[in-house]
C-alpha cells in the first residue's frame, strides 16, 4: 500500500493495537516464566516476596528433591515410552489406511470413508469403550494408552486428502518402471509427503505426551502412571511422593512446597517447549490442510 | 442378456479385488481399529437398555427397556447437569467464541510482519500445553496458601479470595482457562481467511474515503463470514461437550453443584461406582443430542444459503 497521511484517530488506533497485542502476547507466556522462576526459588525467597520473575538466588533444590526418588523418573519413562511407541503406531495405522483410501477407483472406498466419518459424529461413549478395553485385558497396561488412540479420524482424512492431491503422473511413471503397490507407498508417496507426516508426527506425539484422560480411565497401578497423572497427584492433590529426604545429604533443607510443584510443572512442560520451534514451522500448514474439502 | 452382464460384473469385481489386493491388505489394520475401538462400543450402548451385571456378562444380562432413562430424567441431578452444561456452553459462546475473531482482526491490522510473527508465536504456545498443566498452574497461582495472585490481593486489599473452592469463581475460571489456552490458536483459521482478501478492495475503499473502521466493517468482516458460520456450526454440535478433562480437574466437593456436567457424571457413576448401564444411558442421551445439534445447525446453515459442512 502506498504511504499516505494518517489521521490522529488512526495513529491512536495503531498505537493501542500494538500495545494491546504486545500485552496479549506477554499474557500467553508470562505464567510459564513465573513457574520457571518459582521453581528455582528458595524458602527465603518465597517468604520475602510473593511475586517475582527473577529469583535473587537460584537454587536447584526443588529439582534435586523431585529427582531423589524414582517416582517422577518412572512416570517420565512411561510418558516417553507411550509417546514414542504410540506415535509410531499412529503413523503406521494412519498411513496404511489413508493410502488405499486415497485411490479413487478402489472398490468400497466410499463405504469406508462414510464409516470413518460416522465415528466423528457418534460414538459409543466412555463406558462401552471402557468395557471393551477391559474385555481385551488392556486395563493397567500401557497398550491401553496406545492402541485405542491408534487413529484420529480427522487426521486420517487430512492425510488421505493429501495423498489424493499428489500428481498421478509420478505414480504412473513409477508403475511403468515396475514399481509395485507397497514400493509405491514407501518409495514415492511417503517421501513426497514428508512435511505432512512431520506435522502429524508432532501432533500425535504432543497428544500422547499430554494425555491424561485415558490414563485416568485405564491405569490404576501408580507405577504405570504417565507424567500427567503424576503431576496432578503432586500439584493438585498435594500427595508429595515427589522426593525422598532420607536419601539426601543431612544438611539438605526441604525446598518450599510451591517451588516443588512448580518444578514438577516445568518438567511436564519442558519436552513441549523443546519441540515447539519444530512444531511451529509446520502447524499453520497442518491446520489449513484440514480445511481442504474432499 | 441379463445374466451375462451379471456374470461379467461379478468377474470384474473379483478382478478388481485381485488387482488391488495389496491395497486391501494395507486397509486391514485401520479397519480393524475402527471395528474394535469405534464400532464395538457403539454396540455397547445397548447396555443402556439392559441391567448389566458384570459377572453374568453382556449377553445374559436382562433387558430393561428405557428404565434407566426414566430414572435419570426423574433424578434432580438431571436438571443440575443440564443447567451446568448449558450455562458453560453459553458462556463459551458469549466470551470465548468472539475472542479469536477479534484477535485475528487486530493482528490483521498490523503491517509490521516481525511484530506480528512474534506475537503469533507467543499466543500459539498455550495450545500445546496439557490441561493438567493449565489446571496445575491455576492451582499454584490461585491457592490461598502462598499463591501469587492471592499474595498480591492480600497486599493490596488485606483479604484473600478462595478462587478454587468457590462456586462463584468456577465458571469464570473455566472460561478464562479456555480463552488463555485456545484463543491464539483459534486465530489461525481466521487469519488464513483474511489473507485471502483482495488488497485492491482496501485501496478502492481508501480512495472512496473509508476510515479504518469502515474498511473492517465492510470488507474484512464479510470476508470471514462463512468461516465464522462453519465454526459456529461445529460449536453447536459440541453443545453438551464441555471438555471432560478441564472440568474434572477443576471440580471439587465445594464447587460440584455448578461444576458437574454429563461427562464427569458418567465417569463418577460408571467408572468409579460401577453403575455401567445407568451411566451408559446418560452418555447415550448426551451423544444423541449432540448428533441432532450438528445435523440441525448444518441443515439450518444450508437453508440460509451457507455451504454447511456436509
Amino acid at each position: 500500500m502506498a504511504k499516505r497521511y494518517k489521521s490522529a484517530g488512526e495513529t491512536a488506533f495503531d498505537l493501542f493495537n500494538y500495545l494491546f497485542l504486545g500485552l496479549i502476547g506477554l499474557a500467553a507466556i508470562l505464567p510459564f516464566l513465573f513457574v520457571v522462576s518459582g521453581s528455582f526459588a528458595t524458602e527465603a525467597e518465597i517468604t520475602k516476596r510473593a511475586v517475582f520473575l527473577i529469583p535473587s538466588t537460584i537454587s536447584f533444590d526443588s529439582y534435586k528433591f523431585i529427582f531423589s526418588t524414582d517416582t517422577i523418573m518412572r512416570s517420565i519413562g512411561v510418558s516417553i515410552y507411550v509417546t514414542v511407541i504410540g506415535t509410531i503406531v499412529n503413523l503406521f495405522f494412519t498411513v496404511t489406511m489413508a493410502y488405499p483410501m486415497s485411490k479413487r477407483n478402489l472398490m468400497g472406498r466410499n463405504l469406508i470413508l462414510n464409516l470413518v466419518i460416522f465415528t466423528m459424529l457418534f460414538g459409543g461413549g466412555m463406558i462401552p469403550t471402557y468395557l471393551i478395553i477391559r474385555e481385551l485385558h488392556l486395563l493397567d497396561t500401557l497398550n491401553a494408552l496406545i492402541f485405542p488412540a491408534a487413529i484420529s479420524a480427522f487426521n486420517l482424512i487430512i492425510v488421505k486428502n493429501f495423498f489424493q492431491e499428489l500428481p498421478v503422473e509420478i505414480e504412473e511413471a513409477a508403475r511403468i518402471d515396475g514399481c509395485a503397490e507397497l514400493g509405491m507407498l514407501w518409495r514415492i508417496v511417503l517421501p513426497l509427503s514428508k512435511p505432512v507426516l512431520a506435522t502429524f508426527t508432532l501432533f500425535y506425539a504432543v497428544g500422547h505426551w499430554n494425555n491424561f484422560f485415558s490414563a485416568l480411565l485405564y491405569i490404576n497401578d501408580p507405577s504405570k502412571w504417565p507424567l500427567q497423572v503424576m503431576l496432578r497427584q503432586i500439584v493438585m492433590l498435594s500427595q508429595s511422593a515427589a522426593g525422598d529426604l532420607s536419601s539426601m545429604d543431612p544438611s539438605f533443607v526441604q525446598p518450599p512446597e510451591q517451588s516443588i510443584k512448580m518444578a514438577v510443572i516445568v518438567v511436564g512442560t519442558l519436552p513441549i517447549m523443546c519441540v515447539y520451534p519444530f512444531l511451529q514451522k509446520h502447524f499453520a500448514k497442518g491446520v489449513m490442510l484440514g480445511s481442504i474439502k474432499g | 442378456m441379463q445374466p451375462q452382464i451379471n456374470l461379467n460384473r461379478r468377474a470384474s469385481v473379483w478382478k478388481r479385488l485381485k488387482r488391488d489386493k495389496w491395497l486391501y491388505i494395507l486397509l486391514l489394520p485401520g479397519l480393524l481399529y475402527f471395528l474394535v475401538f469405534k464400532y464395538a462400543p457403539m454396540w455397547g450402548v445397548l447396555l443402556a437398555f439392559k441391567d448389566y451385571q458384570p459377572f453374568i456378562g453382556f449377553w445374559k444380562s436382562e433387558w430393561v427397556g428405557v428404565e434407566h432413562f426414566r430414572v435419570f430424567f426423574q433424578n434432580p441431578d438431571f436438571f443440575m447437569l443440564l443447567r451446568n452444561t448449558l450455562v458453560l456452553t453459553l458462556y463459551n459462546l458469549l466470551f470465548f467464541f468472539p475472542a479469536p475473531i477479534i484477535l485475528a482482526l487486530l493482528l490483521n491490522e498490523i503491517h509490521r510482519s516481525f511484530f506480528k510473527k512474534t506475537v503469533q508465536t507467543m499466543i500459539y504456545v498455550p495450545h500445546f500445553i496439557s490441561m493438567v498443566i493449565v489446571a496445575s498452574m491455576s492451582y499454584v497461582f490461585l491457592t490461598t496458601e502462598g499463591g501469587a495472585v492471592n499474595e498480591m490481593l492480600y497486599t493490596l486489599t488485606g483479604s484473600k479470595v478462595d478462587f478454587l473452592a468457590s462456586p462463584d469463581w468456577f465458571r469464570p475460571l473455566i472460561i478464562l482457562q479456555t480463552i488463555w489456552k485456545e484463543c491464539g490458536w483459534g486465530t489461525i483459521i481466521f487469519l488464513a481467511a483474511l489473507a485471502g482478501v483482495d488488497v485492491e478492495q482496501y485501496e478502492a475503499a481508501v480512495v472512496d474515503g473509508a476510515s479504518r473502521w469502515r474498511q473492517i466493517w465492510h470488507i474484512t468482516l464479510p470476508a470471514i463470514r462463512s468461516t465464522i458460520i462453519i465454526l459456529l456450526i461445529l460449536r453447536m454440535g459440541t453443545i453438551l461437550d464441555n471438555g471432560f478433562e478441564q472440568i474434572y480437574l477443576m471440580m471439587n466437593a465445594l464447587n460440584r453443584e455448578v461444576a458437574e456436567v454429563f461427562d464427569t457424571y458418567v465417569y463418577a457413576l460408571g467408572i468409579t461406582q460401577g453403575a455401567f448401564s445407568y451411566s451408559t444411558a446418560v452418555g447415550l442421551f448426551k451423544s444423541v443430542i449432540g448428533v441432532t445439534m450438528v445435523l440441525g445447525t448444518n441443515w439450518l446453515a444450508k437453508k440460509f444459503g451457507q455451504s454447511g459442512l456436509y
